[in-house]
C-alpha cells in the first residue's frame, strides 16, 4: 500500500487554513451518533476526549492509571512554546516552524510543523482561559523564558510544573463532560488489542486491571494518545506504567511504525545510582539557562570540583557551539556529554556524568534568585542524591526522555488503518528526528484541542460504516486470543522475573542503539535481543491468577511487547544508514563529530509494516521541502 | 541495609486483609521507599509468590499515584515528601517499618495496598472546573492578572490529588484536596463566574462520597506532599458560607491566603 500522505494542497502557509474551511463537516445533531474511542487522557487523549465530547460525540476514555488525571503529561516541568511575540524580539510562526524544522533536523512533515506552529498560539489562550496558572510579570501579563534550540523566548511555563497545570487543565476540561455524562471514563484498563473489521479501526480489547476481565469496546474510531516507549530502555525519564503495548499491539493489527529509532536522550538528568534503580529523573532544561556544564580538561581527574581552578576546566559546549553555548539542542549537548566521558573526563561514581555548575549565577544572580526560579528543582536534586546544588555543582548524565518515532499518520493523524487515529507522543509526525525543548506539550495539546475536532468530522462526514457490536466475532476471537496469552504467561513458571527481561533489553539498547550507533552494533543488539524473546516465553514467572489485579502480570505484559518492538527500534536504526538529529550513527559523521545526514537517500519517513515470524517491511514516504531549504544544521 | 517489613496484604475489595512479615535485606541507602519494595516484590517473585500490590507511576512525587501509610504516616516520616521521593537513608539498618493502605470509608481497598481513590476524580467532575469550551477563548493577556494573584492559586494547583490529606485525618475528609482547587480557581479572573455554584457543588459531592467533615485538627497539611496550606480551607470556608447566603464575597477581597 502507497503511503498517501493526505497533504492539502497550496503553499505551506495556507494549507491549514484552507483545510479548515474545505474539510467536511458532521451536522450538530448528528454528532452524537458517532462513538469515539480514545485510548489515553494525558495532554493529547485528554484534551481530544473533553473537546469531542463538547462538540457532542460519543466518547469514551481509557487510560492505565487510577485517574485520567495522571498520566505522564503531568511530570513535564519545563514549559510549552507559543509563537506570541509577547517579549518582542522577533518571533513568529514561521521562526517556531523553522526552529522546529531545523531542530528535528529536516526529517519532519512541513506541513504538519506549520499547522503546528500556527495553532499554538490559540493554545496558550485556551489553556489560560481553564485558568492555568502560567507565570506572569509583575505588570500581570504572561512571562516567558528560553529554551534549548531556539533564539527567542517564547515558552510559557507554571514554575517547574507546566506539564502538571496543563494537565490538570485538560483534565478539568474533561472531568466537566463527565459530569454532563458525555464522556464515559474507564481507569484502571489497559488496552491490549486492536479490532479491525473490514479494513477499518472498530474498537479495542482491554484488560480490566482490577478484576482481570477481557472486555472489547466498539465504535466508530480509535485514538490512540498513548505516550512514547522510552521505557523500552528500562531506564528513562517515564513513568512506570508507560508502555509501547496499545502502539505496538495496533501495529501487529495493521498500522505501521515510523521512525522507532528516533528516540530523545535528555541531557540533564540526574546519573544512575545503582542497580537497584528504577527510573531516572529528569531536571528541566532550563536549569541550562542559568547552569554552566563542564568536566575537568584531565582524563582520570580525582580532585573535587572546587579544587578544579578555571583554567583547567572545559566547558565543552560553550567552546564547541559559542552562538548557543549551554543552550545547544539536546541531541548535541547530549552526545557531547556522552564523548566526554568516554574520554575518561566523566564526574561522579562510574565516570557517567558532567557538571551543570551554578557558581556564577549565583554570584551574578544571588543566591535567592536562582531559588526562585529552580528552587524545586535543587531540592528534588538534593532529594535523589544526597548533595546540595547550591553548594557544589550538580551533576547530570543524559536519559531516554521522549521518543520522536510513533505510529505513522497521515496529514489528518490518521494511521494507514482507516479509522484508527493517532494523537500526541504516540504518533511520529512533528518533531523529525529530534525534538525541541517545550514543543511536546504543545503538539499534544494542538492534536488533542485543535487538530483532530477537524479531521475526524471529515473522516465521519465521508465515511459509512455500520454498528458494531460487542458480540461481533472479530470482537469475540480477539478476545480469546487475549485471553489465551494471559494464560500463556501464567503457565509458564520459570526462574527469571519480568524485570530482569526488562533490565537486559534495556540495557542492549542503551548499549547499541542509544546516544551512537553502528551496524556492528544494531546486528549485535538484532540477535541478541532476538534470543531473549525466545528465552522469556520459555522461562519468565509470573505468579497469580488471570482474574485478578495481577501487577507482575501487567508488568510481564508489557515487556513482552518491549522485546519484540525493541528489535524494531533496532532494524530501523541499522536501516537509516545516516546520522540525524537523535538517531547518531558513528560511520557517518564529520571530521569535527558533528552528525552527518544523507539527504539524497534518507530524506524520507521510514515506516514500518508487521508481518508476523517473517521481518517487517520498510515502506518508505518521501519528505518535500518546499518553504526550507534542508542545510547542515548548525548551532556554532 | 537489613529491615523488617509488616505489609497489608489483602486479596481484593471483600476479603478480609492480614499483616505479613517479610525481611527486606540489602537495602541500599540510596534507594527509594519504593525501589526498596520493588526488591522485595522480585524476591517474592522469585519463590512464587505473589508481590505486593502497591499504586505508583511516575515515581518522581508529581502524579499523585503513589500513596502508603508508612509507620501510620500518610506517604512516611519525611515533610513535604510523597512515598516514591522518599529515601532509604532516612531509615536505619535494622529498622521495622509497617506499610498500610490509606485508609477512609471513601477509599476502598482493591488490594494489598492499593485503594480506589476515585471519589476524589468525581468531586472535580462535580464542578472543579472553569466552564470554557475548547475555541473561542480570548488573547492570553487580554486578562492581566496580578502576579500574587497568580502565586496564590498556583500554590493552591500543586495539588497532586493523592490523598494523603484524606488518609492523615481523624475525620478522613478531603476539605484540603477541596479547598486546593476551589482555591485555584477562585483566585483567578477565569474562576469567578461559577464561583458559587463551583463550591456548592464540590462540597456537596464531597459530602455524599462519604469523607468526613473537617474539624480543624490541620493534620491534612502536615501530611500533604505539596504543603498545601490550610489557609485555602479557610478561603473555601467563606466561600461556602456566602454562596449559601446567595451572595458573593467582592472578587479584589477573596485572596484568602496570601
Ligand atoms: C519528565 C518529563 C518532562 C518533560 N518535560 C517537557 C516539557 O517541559 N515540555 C514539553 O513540551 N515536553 C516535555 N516532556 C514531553 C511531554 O511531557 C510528553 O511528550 C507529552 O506530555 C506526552 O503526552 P501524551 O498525551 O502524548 O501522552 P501521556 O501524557 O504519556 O499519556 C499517555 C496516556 O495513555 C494511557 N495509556 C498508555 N498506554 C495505555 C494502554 N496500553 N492502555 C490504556 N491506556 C494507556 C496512559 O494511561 C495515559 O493516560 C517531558 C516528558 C517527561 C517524561
Ligand atoms: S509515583 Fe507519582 S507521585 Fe509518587
Amino acid at each position: 500500500m502507497p503511503l498517501e500522505s493526505n497533504i492539502p494542497p497550496g503553499p505551506v502557509a495556507e494549507k491549514w487554513t484552507r483545510y479548515r474551511s474545505e474539510c467536511k463537516l458532521v451536522n450538530p445533531a448528528n454528532k452524537r451518533k458517532f462513538k469515539v474511542l480514545v485510548v489515553g487522557t494525558g495532554l493529547a487523549g485528554g484534551a481530544a476526549a473533553a473537546t469531542l465530547a463538547e462538540l457532542g460525540y460519543q466518547v469514551e476514555a481509557f487510560c492505565y492509571q487510577d485517574s485520567p488525571r495522571r498520566a505522564h503529561s503531568i511530570a513535564a516541568q519545563g514549559g510549552i512554546n507559543a509563537a506570541k511575540n509577547y517579549q518582542n524580539d522577533g518571533d513568529s510562526v514561521y521562526r517556531l516552524f523553522y526552529d522546529t524544522i531545523k531542530g528535528g533536523d529536516f526529517r519532519a512533515r512541513e506541513s504538519n510543523v506549520h499547522r503546528l506552529a500556527e495553532t499554538s498560539v490559540q493554545i496558550i489562550d485556551q489553556c489560560v482561559a481553564q485558568g492555568v496558572p502560567f507565570a506572569r510579570e509583575y505588570g500581570g501579563l504572561l512571562a516567558n523564558r528560553s529554551f534549548g534550540g531556539a533564539q527567542v523566548s517564547r515558552t510559557f511555563y507554571c514554575r517547574g510544573q507546566t506539564g502538571q497545570q496543563l494537565m490538570l487543565g485538560a483534565y478539568q476540561a474533561l472531568c466537566r463532560q463527565v459530569g454532563y455524562g458525555k464522556v464515559k471514563v474507564r481507569s484502571r484498563c489497559e488496552m491490549v488489542d486492536l479490532i479491525v473489521v473490514d479494513g477499518r479501526a472498530r474498537g479495542i480489547v482491554v484488560r480490566d486491571l482490577v478484576n482481570g476481565k477481557i472486555e472489547s469496546h466498539t465504535g466508530d474510531a480509535v485514538l490512540l494518545c498513548t505516550g512514547g516507549y522510552s521505557n523500552a530502555f528500562f531506564l528513562s525519564t517515564n513513568a512506570a506504567g508507560c508502555n509501547v503495548t496499545a502502539t505496538y499491539r495496533a501495529h501487529k493489527r495493521g498500522a505501521y511504525f515510523a521512525n522507532p529509532c528516533y528516540t530523545q536522550i535528555h541531557p540533564t538528568c540526574i546519573p544512575v545510582s545503582g542497580d537497584h534503580q528504577s527510573k531516572l529523573t529528569l531536571m528541566s532544561e532550563s536549569l541550562r539557562n542559568d547552569g554552566r556544564i563542564w568536566v575537568p580538561k584531565k582524563a582520570g581527574e580525582t580532585r573535587r570540583s572546587a579544587d578544579i581552578p578555571e583554567s583547567e576546566r572545559d566547558y565543552y559546549l560553550e567552546r564547541k557551539y559559542p552562538s548557543y553555548g549551554n543552550l545547544a539542542p539536546r541531541d548535541i549537548a547530549s552526545r557531547a556529554a556522552k564523548e566526554v566521558c568516554d574520554e575518561g573526563r566523566g564526574v561522579g561514581s562510574g565516570g557517567r556524568g558532567v557538571y551543570l555548575d551554578f557558581a556564577e549565577a549565583i554570584k551574578r544572580d544571588s543566591r535567592s534568585r536562582i531559588q526562585d526560579k529552580y528552587g524545586n528543582l535543587f531540592d528534588m536534586y538534593e532529594n535523589i542524591t544526597g548533595e546540595n546544588g547550591y553548594e557544589q555543582p550538580m551533576r547530570i548524565y543524559p536519559a531516554p526522555h521522549y521518543t520522536m518515532g510513533g505510529l505513522w499518520v497521515d496529514y489528518n493523524l490518521m494511521s494507514n488503518v482507516p479509522g484508527l487515529f493517532v494523537l500526541g507522543e504516540a504518533n511520529f509526525s512533528d518533531h523529525g528526528a529530534n525534538r525541541l525543548g517545550a514543543s511536546a506539550l504543545m503538539q499534544g495539546l494542538a492534536d488533542g484541542y485543535f487538530i483532530i475536532p477537524y479531521t475526524l468530522a471529515n473522516y465521519f462526514a465521508s465515511t459509512k460504516q455500520d454498528r458494531i457490536s460487542t458480540d461481533h466475532a472479530e470482537c469475540k476471537r480477539l478476545e480469546q486470543e487475549t485471553d489465551a496469552q494471559v494464560k500463556k504467561l501464567l503457565s509458564i513458571k520459570g526462574k527469571k522475573t519480568a524485570v530482569e527481561y526488562h533490565r537486559e533489553v534495556g540495557r542492549l539498547l542503551w548499549d547499541n542503539c542509544g546516544m551512537a550507533r553502528s551496524k556492528e552494533s544494531l546486528e549485535t543488539a538484532i540477535s541478541k535481543i532476538h534470543g531473549l524473546r525466545s528465552e522469556f516465553w520459555e522461562n519468565v514467572n509470573v505468579p497469580g491468577t488471570a482474574l485478578d489485579l495481577n501487577v507482575g502480570l501487567e508488568r510481564a505484559w508489557r515487556v513482552a511487547d518491549f522485546m519484540e518492538f525493541g528489535e524494531l527500534m533496532a532494524r530501523d536504526a541499522l536501516a537509516r544508514d545516516e546520522s540525524c538529529g537523535g538517531h547518531f550513527r558513528v560511520e557517518h559523521q564529520y571530521p569535527d563529530g558533528e552528525a552527518k545526514r544523507d539527504d539524497e537517500r534518507f530524506m524520507h519517513v521510514a515506516a514500518w509494516e508487521y508481518q508476523g515470524t517473517k521481518d517487517p517491511v520498510r515502506h518508505i514516504e518521501p519528505l518535500e521541502y518546499e518553504k526550507v531549504k534542508p542545510s547542515v544544521r548548525s548551532y556554532k | 541495609m537489613n529491615l523488617t517489613l509488616n505489609v497489608w496484604r489483602q486479596k481484593d475489595r471483600n476479603a478480609a486483609g492480614r499483616m505479613e512479615t517479610y525481611k527486606a535485606s540489602h537495602i541500599s541507602p540510596d534507594m527509594s521507599f519504593l525501589e526498596m519494595l520493588d526488591v522485595v516484590n522480585e524476591d517474592l517473585i522469585k519463590t512464587g509468590k505473589e508481590p505486593i500490590a502497591f499504586d505508583h507511576d511516575c515515581r518522581e512525587g508529581i502524579c499523585g499515584m503513589c500513596s502508603l501509610m508508612i509507620n501510620g504516616m500518610a506517604h512516611g516520616p519525611e515533610r513535604a515528601t510523597a512515598t516514591c521521593q522518599l529515601h532509604m537513608r532516612k531509615f536505619r539498618d535494622g529498622d521495622e517499618i509497617t506499610i498500610e493502605p490509606f485508609r477512609a470509608r471513601a477509599f476502598p481497598v482493591l488490594r494489598d495496598l492499593v485503594t480506589d481513590r476515585g471519589a476524589l476524580d468525581r468531586i472535580v467532575q462535580a464542578g472543579g472546573f472553569v466552564g470554557v469550551n475548547t475555541g473561542g477563548a480570548p488573547d492570553g493577556n487580554e486578562i492581566p492578572i496580578p502576579r500574587e494573584r497568580q502565586e496564590t492559586a498556583m500554590d493552591a494547583a500543586a495539588c497532586i490529588g493523592c490523598g494523603a490529606c484524606v488518609a492523615a485525618c481523624k475525620n478522613a475528609s478531603a476539605m484540603l484536596y477541596v479547598s486546593a482547587k476551589v482555591g485555584h480557581l477562585v483566585n483567578l479572573p477565569q474562576g469567578q463566574p461559577e464561583r458559587q455554584q463551583r463550591v456548592r457543588a464540590m462540597v456537596a459531592q464531597h459530602d455524599h462520597e462519604g469523607f468526613g467533615h473537617c474539624t480543624n485538627q490541620y493534620e491534612c497539611q502536615a501530611a500533604c506532599p505539596k504543603e498545601i496550606s490550610v489557609g485555602f480551607i479557610a478561603q473555601l470556608n467563606r466561600e461556602y458560607l456566602h454562596s449559601s447566603f446567595g451572595f458573593a464575597e467582592r472578587e479584589d477581597s477573596s485572596t484568602g491566603v496570601g
